[in-house]
């Protein structure tokens, strides 16, 4: 069976010693959000998700949700973990107070994501899509949606979806066919098929709010004639309780390779009725509002998973007895040593650590700019922090997805045979985390995002939103006792900057290339920003440990071996990468179909 | 109701301890604390009991150095009402020393109830409770798996036995320990938890009663032997039952 702990020392130590808590109480609003406010809402999630959340992944992952009759059936347990999480409060953590939500900062939201995508991600896909339309509702609906809807939605007592996928259009959400034909008394009539729906029938909640892209009748064609609506399950009585069934109905749920417990949809919407949600044909401005956080989510999911699978290898090791070590026996008392002995096993360990507590930070971090966005008082700043996470949510989507499927795969390797088989957990969390590298754009589409959309917006000021305190980084700690690390990382930063400069070049001149070069360039961006994050962590840990770090010691140490690790053993792949880009795309292009 | 909760702050249980160089403690660096789990049953019963009612207060008392505050602030954001801290540079082994702080901070406070856990999690003593009890002259249940104080004036309690149970009834006020089985502590709640930080939480010093038992010497329980493979299928049997009866002297 496996185990989870939240690390909440290292979530601590990027909270309050790497990024600074304190910034998030200098924000108007977040008066309240004092250290210890921090420590004990920190302590709150991670007993639920270890107590509540963790104990029924196993379950959620061998019952699955099930359909009978267009009745969704979640897994044993599931009903009653949904009840205690609402009653914690954890849907509206971070929710507009004026619907009931705490007002907390976005920051913690995304310590929570991680929290729940590392205890039980089929789980986290139903509060997740509820926020999701809470977000789109309240930056875009009008006050009678909002008031009749959205405190609702904060509280958790009704469930959210977004709707968006048809058979026919997957990535490509302008050729939709599902219709809202206007019923004369300022609502409309909703009908088409609705494909991949997350959480589209269940019955943890009394009733869903289904957000759904469609077509008015005077659309123009493509993304611009594409409109959102809001079609409830059941219809709100007077007094905000579930009445008339609308016509919106399950035909079907997906049998998928994970993330069973989370029941994927075929909606058919048949006349049903639904509110225009934001202006006509502006419905991908509000859905943008739902894909940006969502595919930080999911980012978040790849991290999560890294994190429990690595927990798990990492006990495995030290208990795994099997052959001796290397340079003789470490435990001569027992018949075998520990495999944590073993230079590859380490290696193993070491990349998923690295990778962890390097995504983390640089997660933390985008949470906090997002916060910045919502509540500092400079627009000047509010823009600068606009900017980067526009240009880090692709980076942050893809990167933490691949590396964290490869990392639960190096989670299940550590185990061996045990890893392949089911009890052991390690191979659920391979399964559940390959999704995360397909919903939300593909990784492909995100590498795409971030070269064809990203690097050329405005005129490369996102670009510089990065690359220039990364510069100053690597300058400042130049000299002195991490300048070893600093030299690696502005390595990766030069080839990252290469990368950019041959993609703009020959980008421009047959955009096959930007293409041919997008997700070695996505991933390389990943390494160097997380690089990045290491740095910031090494220079703090080194700061304690000249300080007298006592009992700490170790951790602080640990954080400066792992940051030697990331930069002298992963951070190189950039090299190789870069590598690739330079060679051009002449031979992914050069073939005709017929002749693969 | 006036009700009072003791509450301990102790280690996580689910810990590979470590005996710390004095050899009479646990090696602290790296534990986890919380609020003792039948502590945690004490606070719930107290706040159903008041849910129940409408109205009244709930204290929530700890003694100990000021990382205790942590652990009464996990109690505020359950609901408890407001919380003091005995204040001591340690949580001293003789359950009876801090019976008498306990008892002195109590006196006074004209409480209907004061709820103990059956036990702390980490020394299971199970003597603080019923020592307070008798040094203010209450009556005291313990061990209590069911808990019934709704007219006001008596207790009526149902404790646990092997294969039986029984129902004790006593006049309030009176001290009851609580064992698991009232009610599964519920979480505490961001509502909770930002309300906790605006609710009272007062520091006084412990008068702690004399210490006359300490720890002499603590050990940590031998590793277990490393397993041992007799052979496969059905022909290890015999082998298997004759060494659980003649080695290990289970069968």
């Amino acid at each position: 069976m496996p185990a989870y702990r939240a690390p909440l020392d290292d979530i601590r130590f990027v909270l309050h010693d790497v990024l600074g808590t304190e910034q998030l109480r200098a924000l108007p609003g977040y008066e309240e959000v004092t250290p210890d406010l921090v420590d004990t809402v920190l302590d709150g999630m991670a007993q639920v998700c270890e107590e509540v959340l963790f104990p029924l992944n196993q379950v959620g992952d061998q019952v699955g949700s099930t359909v009978a009759d267009g009745v969704v059936t979640t897994p044993p347990g599931f009903k009653e973990a949904y009840a205690t999480f609402c009653e914690a409060g954890f849907p509206g953590l971070s929710c507009d107070p004026a619907y009931g939500g705490q007002g907390l900062p976005l920051t913690l939201r995304a310590v929570l994501d991680e929290m729940v995508c590392s205890t039980n991600l089929s789980f986290g896909m139903f509060p997740g899509l509820t926020y999701g339309a809470y977000e789109a509702l309240h930056a875009y609906g009008s006050d009678e949606l909002k008031d009749a809807y959205l405190a609702k939605l904060v509280s958790g007592e009704w469930a959210g979806t977004m709707c968006l996928t048809e058979p026919h259009a997957g990535t490509d959400l302008g050729i939709i066919t599902t219709k809202a034909v206007p019923a004369g008394d300022g609502a409309y009539h909703v009908t088409g098929s609705k494909i991949f729906i997350t959480a589209g029938e269940h019955d943890l909640t009394p009733n869903i709010v289904h957000l759904v892209l469609a077509k008015l009748p005077d659309a123009p064609p493509g993304t611009k004639g594409i409109s959102l609506l809001l079609v409830p399950k059941y219809l709100p009585t007077e007094d905000g309780r579930p009445g008339t069934r609308n016509g919106v109905t399950c035909v079907g749920v997906e049998h998928k390779m994970g993330i069973k417990a989370s029941p994927t949809c075929q909606l058919q919407f048949d006349n049903a009725k639904g509110w225009l949600v934001g202006e006509p044909h502006k419905g991908l401005r509000a859905m943008f509002i739902m894909m940006n956080g969502a595919r930080l989510n999911v980012g978040m999911q790849g991290l999560g998973l890294s994190v429990t699978s690595y927990q798990n290898a990492l006990q495995y090791a030290k208990d795994r007895l099997q052959m001796r070590a290397l340079k003789g026996a470490a435990r001569p008392d027992q018949p075998a040593d520990p495999i944590i002995v073993h230079p590859d096993v380490r290696r193993g360990l070491m990349t998923m650590k690295s990778f962890n507590e390097g995504a983390r930070a640089l997660a933390y971090h985008v949470g906090m700019e997002m916060d910045v966005i919502l509540h500092h008082p400079d627009p000047a700043r509010r823009q600068e922090a606009e900017d980067l996470v526009a240009l880090l949510t692709p980076v942050v989507k893809a990167f933490f997805t691949d590396v964290g499927f490869e990392s639960a795969n190096i989670g299940l390797q550590t185990y061996g045979g045990h890893g392949y088989i089911r009890e052991y957990g390690m191979e659920q969390y391979v399964r559940d985390s390959r999704i995360a590298q397909i919903y939300e754009g593909t990784n492909g589409v995100q590498a795409m995002d971030l070269v064809g959309r990203k690097l050329p917006a405005e005129m490369g000021r996102l670009l510089r939103r990065f690359f220039q305190p990364t510069h100053e980084l690597i300058e400042r700690e130049s000299q002195g006792d991490l300048k070893d690390l600093a030299e690696a990382l502005g390595q990766g930063f030069r080839r990252l900057q290469q990368g950019t400069q041959l993609i703009l070049a020959k980008g421009m001149r047959d955009p096959n290339e930007a293409g041919a070069a997008a997700s070695e360039y996505l991933r390389i961006f990943g390494l160097v920003a997380v690089g990045a994050m290491w740095l910031r962590m090494a220079r703090v840990a080194q700061d304690k440990l000249a300080a007298g770090a006592g009992p700490k010691e170790a951790f602080y140490r640990s954080k400066v071996v792992t940051a030697k690790f990331w930069m002298t053993r992963i951070l190189p792949q950039a090299h190789g990468l870069m590598a690739s880009i330079a060679a051009g795309g002449e031979t992914i292009m050069a073939l005709e179909p017929d002749a693969f | 109701m006036k009700i009072a909760v003791a509450i301990k702050r102790v280690p996580d249980m689910d810990t590979r301890f470590k005996i710390a160089p004095s050899g009479t403690a646990v090696d602290e660096t790296g534990l986890k604390f919380d609020m003792s789990d039948f502590d945690g049953y004490a606070a719930e019963a107290a706040l159903q009991i008041n849910e129940k009612q409408g109205g009244g207060e709930i204290t929530a008392i700890s003694l100990g150095p000021d990382v205790v505050q942590e652990t009464l602030r996990k109690a505020l954001s359950m609901g408890l009402d407001k919380a003091v801290q005995l204040k001591a540079d340690a949580v001293p082994f003789d359950g009876y020393a801090i019976a008498e702080a306990l008892a002195a901070e109590l006196k006074g406070g004209s409480y209907d109830l004061i709820l103990f856990g059956r036990m702390a999690i980490d020394s299971s003593n199970q003597s603080v409770g019923p020592m307070v009890a008798e040094l203010l002259g209450l009556p005291c249940i313990s061990a209590v798996s069911q808990l019934d104080v709704s007219d006001g004036k008596t207790v009526k309690a149902r404790r646990e036995l092997e294969g039986a149970y029984e129902e004790v009834t006593c006049p309030l006020p009176a001290v009851v320990t609580i064992d698991e089985g009232v009610a599964r502590p519920r979480y505490p709640s961001l509502k909770g938890i930002m309300a906790a930080k605006k609710k009272p939480l007062e520091v006084k010093p412990a008068q702690l009663g004399p210490v006359t038992a300490t720890v002499a010497k603590m050990e940590l329980p031998p590793e277990r032997a490393a397993g041992r493979i007799l052979g496969e299928n059905a022909d290890a049997v015999p082998e298997l039952v004759r060494l659980l009866q003649t080695e290990a002297k289970v069968l």
